[in-house]
């Protein structure tokens, strides 16, 4: 499946991946009423490591056999069998943080606010990640089968 | 410290109704103009710092950032300038030299700018490249009187060895040390990409850039950084740098800090020393002695390989060119004095040298005089901003052009005139691990494929319009050129006409 | 206004050239009714003619066609000339009077050798010597100029339409194996004879219908080679570099032609690798001798002619073949009107030339038919 790759080697970290995957989970999908008009942001639903000069954006890896998926008490985190996207359902959710704890790559966020696991959707709507669309120097890649370095 | 007098060059206009306190432009800046302040949860700017590089202005996600030059002034003055009196502050507080980067940026007069070019009109057709042969390979090096052949029509003559070049443009030299990695790597793939030469400058051939040799011109400087038989035989081409535009008559010094282990293996230093070119090269006094290093180059690889010699556009350039061209170079190659640089010393940078359009037309003009213009090549830099210019240098009587500046700018450089400072926001400039990522060499080699072959083609309609097929027919074609503006001394050293003539 | 050679006038014409390969002479009717029949190409403002084998009799000297303004140019120039050459005949040149040509200059002709010890001095060879000669007169005797130079040929022009010229100068009475001819649409009106085409230097003359955008180089890459270019005309230049390829670098006429209309590098890769080598030679090393922009031209030298065109073919060309008789003209009409059922007629490709010679044994072959179209 297509997954979200970083070259880690030219992400200049600048977190503008962070910027758009908000505006992308938003309601206006804009960065300006984003940012302006919501009173609740969504929570970003990458994670950032810095490590100067390392630095990169990381996103779920949609698991073949997904750890979060067998550990979620409520069912919520779901593998589509079609697509291989691992999403979270919110309504089921209770935030228990189970999945947090068992995601090998730390990949899965807590959305305090609403208490629930926030995690990448591959921005399922939009068709494209917003993060790969919006990365300045195409550090990010969105491919089937990985990159080659 | 007391008191500085300095006030902001710049000024950063920040949209507070845009600004979404992302700190994207907090992270880019490595000036650090910007900050986010907690109690005022607000992003500021710390004007003193800024360079205007607009990094952060290309990278705002909502636009809300805009450089202006500060309206500060001083009382209005003709003759003590703003310029003036800041340089006197600067070196006031310092006691040094004052330092700057790329080219001169003095208002001289752009004489590529006076120089308008012919059409056809009537009495010849001009011709569509879009659906008539146009050629632009040009090759560079020394070329026999006359062909020999047999009466089989078998080649007797030995054609020395050329460069062949797709499109009569080739990056001019700039060092591994005064550019970074990522740069280098966009620059040789590109030439590979566009069938021309980039310039490894005098810092060295980094090892991961052998596999380009052949689009590779390496040069051997005062220093002789990184100079070995592999570098010389690796490359496609041997260039002797005695000068360079943006600073004719000096060295130069690559600070000690800047060495880092890879820059050090490449340049073959130890890592952390500082290393210096000489003003001259230390083995050559005189012409005699460029004829000496020349051929030691030659004998070196075995006569297989163009020597070509770089000097700075000076007074005497046609001389020295005559001289060049007899002591057994296979091209030279001409920097005017807006050729750009990684850093020189102000004053030098803005008055040392003359512009590439008289040097080239003094040169050329020369070696005809000398009946061996047509033996040898000429390859002409010093700010050529664009296709026209490069039209009009080869009019002049240039084979080739070197770009540097623009190829820069193609990468991302915004002309703020810092790269002596080594913090280049946009990568090219810099060895800072943190910054040099900044540039992609997958995206920059893209961008200068992009900006060689948009010239290419306007060259060719140029080209078509003054009814030429071949680059070959606009060598030294002054005809095609009328001057505007110009004084009739002017004229007559470019060898042109004015308009309307 | 500038005289030419001062100044760069374009011009547009119409060209016919005619060649018996047997040798056999004919007079000046044919080329004069050939190019007559292209009277709307030209304006009236240059016509001329090139006559080779009219001079038998004095076939080893070099004869000297000369225009004088008055009769101080004229004893200048005869001083020179004395000086260095035994001159076995001069005379002027026999005219008619007619309507159409005006303003006639005085018009000389002298049949010399150059005188041995004058030679032996320069240590140049007669043509070299002679070339030297004409360039001097040319360029430094104000109202002189010599406008014909080869041996046993000559060259007839003025300022008006083609076939006034051949009635002026009588040119039915003169005999020739081999003929050019040239009417002039030049887009001013510089009224001045020498500007005339066809243009000539030893046995080298050329006539041109083009506008060469490369003029400049040429005539740069020429004056390396000590040719001094005074008139600033098209023709002359392309003149020269025939003469530089020809005489001094020695290449066959074929090759010659591959260097003003050289194949493009696509066709060059092409190639066979012997081909290969050699046109990737000719390119390099004459880069700056090929003839850009549009042309057809007829260049001729004492063995026979080339017609060519500019190597896209901006201008035309046909010709004509019947028996031994060659026909080379701007439009089949010029030709038809002297040949009434040629065996062939074809109109070249742009860069491929027509060469026509006087029989010899050995034939060249391997380039005339080589395609070099784009």
């Amino acid at each position: 499946m297509k997954k979200v790759y970083v070259k880690e080697e030219v992400c200049v970290g600048c977190r503008l991946c962070e910027v758009y995957c908000i505006t992308s989970h938003s309601k206006y999908k804009d960065v300006l009423k984003a940012y302006k008009l919501e009173t609740q942001r969504p929570t970003p639903r990458i994670v950032i490591e810095e490590n100067k000069p390392v630095s990169f954006s990381l996103q779920c890896r949609h698991c073949d056999d997904a750890p979060c998926v067998k550990s979620c008490i409520t069912g919520a985190m779901q593998k589509d069998p079609l697509t291989g996207v691992v999403t979270c359902d919110t309504d089921k959710c209770v935030g228990c943080w189970t999945c947090v704890l068992v995601c090998e790559f730390g990949a899965i966020i807590r959305d305090v606010n609403n208490k629930v696991a926030s995690k990448c959707d591959l921005c399922a709507e939009a068709g494209e990640p917003a993060c790969v669309k919006n990365c300045p120097n195409e550090a990010l890649v969105y491919s089937e089968g990985g990159i080659s370095v | 410290m007391s008191l500085s007098y300095l006030t902001p060059e710049f000024k950063v206009l920040r949209d507070y109704d845009k600004c979404i306190n992302c700190k994207v432009c907090m992270r880019q800046c490595s000036f650090e103009v910007h900050s986010y302040d907690e109690h005022l949860d607000k992003m500021i700017s710390n004007d003193m710092n800024c360079v205007n590089c607009q990094r952060c202005v290309v990278l705002c996600p909502t636009q809300a950032l805009t450089i202006i030059k500060h309206p500060q002034t001083f009382k209005e003055h003709a003759n003590w300038t703003y310029d003036a009196i800041r340089d006197i502050y600067r070196q006031a507080e310092t006691g040094g030299v004052l330092l700057s980067s790329m080219g001169n940026d003095r208002p001289y007069p752009v004489y590529w700018d006076k120089i308008v070019i012919n059409a056809s009109q009537v009495t010849n057709p001009s011709i569509d490249p879009l659906r008539e042969p146009m050629e632009l390979r040009v090759y560079i090096g020394r070329k026999p009187d006359k062909i020999e052949i047999d009466e089989n029509l078998n080649v007797k003559t030995k054609m020395p060895p050329q460069l062949k070049l797709e499109t009569p443009i080739m990056f001019s030299a700039m060092s591994y040390g005064s550019i970074s990695y990522n740069a280098h790597a966009a620059l040789a793939r590109a030439a590979e990409e566009l069938g021309i030469l980039y310039n490894t400058g005098e810092g060295g051939l980094h090892k991961d850039f052998r596999k380009y040799g052949k689009n590779t011109i390496v040069q051997v400087a005062s220093g002789r950084f990184g100079v070995d038989r592999e570098y010389l035989n690796t490359a496609a081409a041997i260039e002797i740098k005695i000068g360079q535009g943006a600073k004719p008559g000096i060295g130069g010094h690559l600070p000690g800090e800047k060495v880092s282990e890879d820059i050090s293996a490449t340049r073959m230093i130890p890592p952390g020393s500082d290393a210096i070119s000489p003003a001259p090269h230390h083995d050559i006094y005189s012409i005699e002695d460029l004829a000496q290093l020349i051929y030691s180059l030659k004998e070196a690889t075995d006569y297989q390989k163009p020597v070509g010699v770089k000097i700075a556009a000076v007074n005497n350039v046609a001389a020295i060119a005559s001289g060049i061209a007899r002591a057994g170079a296979d091209y030279i190659a001409i920097d005017g004095f807006r050729g750009g640089t990684g850093a020189a010393p102000k004053r030098i940078r803005d008055n040392v040298g003359i512009p590439i359009e008289f040097a080239i037309a003094a040169v050329d003009a020369r070696l005809r005089s000398e009946g061996i213009r047509h033996t040898i090549s000429l390859v002409a830099a010093g700010s050529i901003r664009n296709s026209a210019d490069i039209v009009k240098a080869i009019a002049l009587g240039a084979d080739a052009v070197y770009i540097a500046t623009a190829a820069l700018i193609a990468l991302g450089c915004h002309m703020c005139q810092k790269c002596h400072t080594g913090k280049c926001n946009w990568g090219i400039a810099t060895q800072d691990p943190n910054l040099v990522k900044r540039l992609n060499p997958e995206i920059g080699y893209k961008r200068l494929v992009n900006l060689v072959q948009a010239w290419s083609h306007e060259i060719k309609e140029m080209l078509g319009g003054m009814g030429i097929n071949d680059i070959e027919s606009l060598k030294g074609n002054r005809l095609m050129l009328r001057g505007i503006g110009m004084t009739q001394k002017e004229l007559d050293i470019l060898g042109i006409l004015a308009a309307g003539e | 206004m500038l005289k030419e050679g001062y100044v760069r006038i374009p011009s547009g014409c119409a060209i016919s050239g005619i060649i018996d390969r047997t040798g056999r002479l004919f007079s000046g009717q044919s080329i004069t009714d050939s190019i007559a029949t292209m009277h709307d190409r030209s304006n009236g403002l240059g016509g001329g003619f090139a006559a080779y084998g009219i001079y038998p009799d004095f076939k080893d000297y070099f004869a000297f066609h000369v225009f004088y303004d008055d009769l101080i140019a004229k004893q200048e120039t005869e001083n020179i000339l004395k000086a260095n050459y035994i001159v076995a005949l001069e005379e002027k040149i026999p005219t008619r009077k007619t309507a159409h040509i005006k303003n006639a200059p005085l018009i000389y002709r002298y049949f010399a050798i150059p005188k041995p010890e004058k030679l032996k001095l320069s240590e140049l060879d007669e043509n070299e010597f002679t070339i030297k000669f004409v360039f001097n007169i040319n360029s430094n005797i104000p109202g002189a100029y010599v406008f014909s130079s080869g041996k046993n040929m000559g060259v007839f022009k003025a300022v008006g339409y083609p076939e006034d010229v051949a009635n002026f100068y009588k040119l039915e009475s003169y005999k020739g194996y081999m003929w050019l001819a040239h009417g002039r649409f030049p887009t001013n009106t510089p009224g001045w004879w020498g500007g005339a085409h066809p243009f000539n230097l030893l046995n080298i003359s050329v006539v041109h219908n083009g506008e060469l955008s490369s003029y400049d180089t040429n005539r740069k890459y020429l004056e390396e080679f000590g040719y001094i270019c005074t008139l600033q005309t098209d023709t002359e230049v392309a003149a020269y570099i025939f003469d530089l390829l020809l005489r001094r670098h020695g290449l066959p006429i074929e090759l010659a032609c591959k260097v003003v209309a050289s194949p493009l590098w696509k066709q060059v890769e092409r190639m066979s690798p012997k081909e290969k080598i050699l046109y990737t030679n000719l390119k390099i090393i004459y880069g700056r001798a090929l003839l850009n922009g549009p042309f057809s031209m007829i260049i001729a030298y004492e063995d026979g002619f080339v017609a060519i065109n500019d190597r896209i073919k901006l201008r035309p060309l046909t010709a004509a073949k019947k028996g031994d008789m060659i026909y080379v003209a701007s439009e089949e009409s010029a030709i038809r009107q002297v040949c009434k059922n040629p065996e062939s007629v074809w109109i070249p490709r742009g860069g491929e030339p027509v060469i026509a010679e006087l029989i010899r044994d050995n034939e060249k072959e391997m380039y005339s038919t080589k395609e070099v179209t784009a």
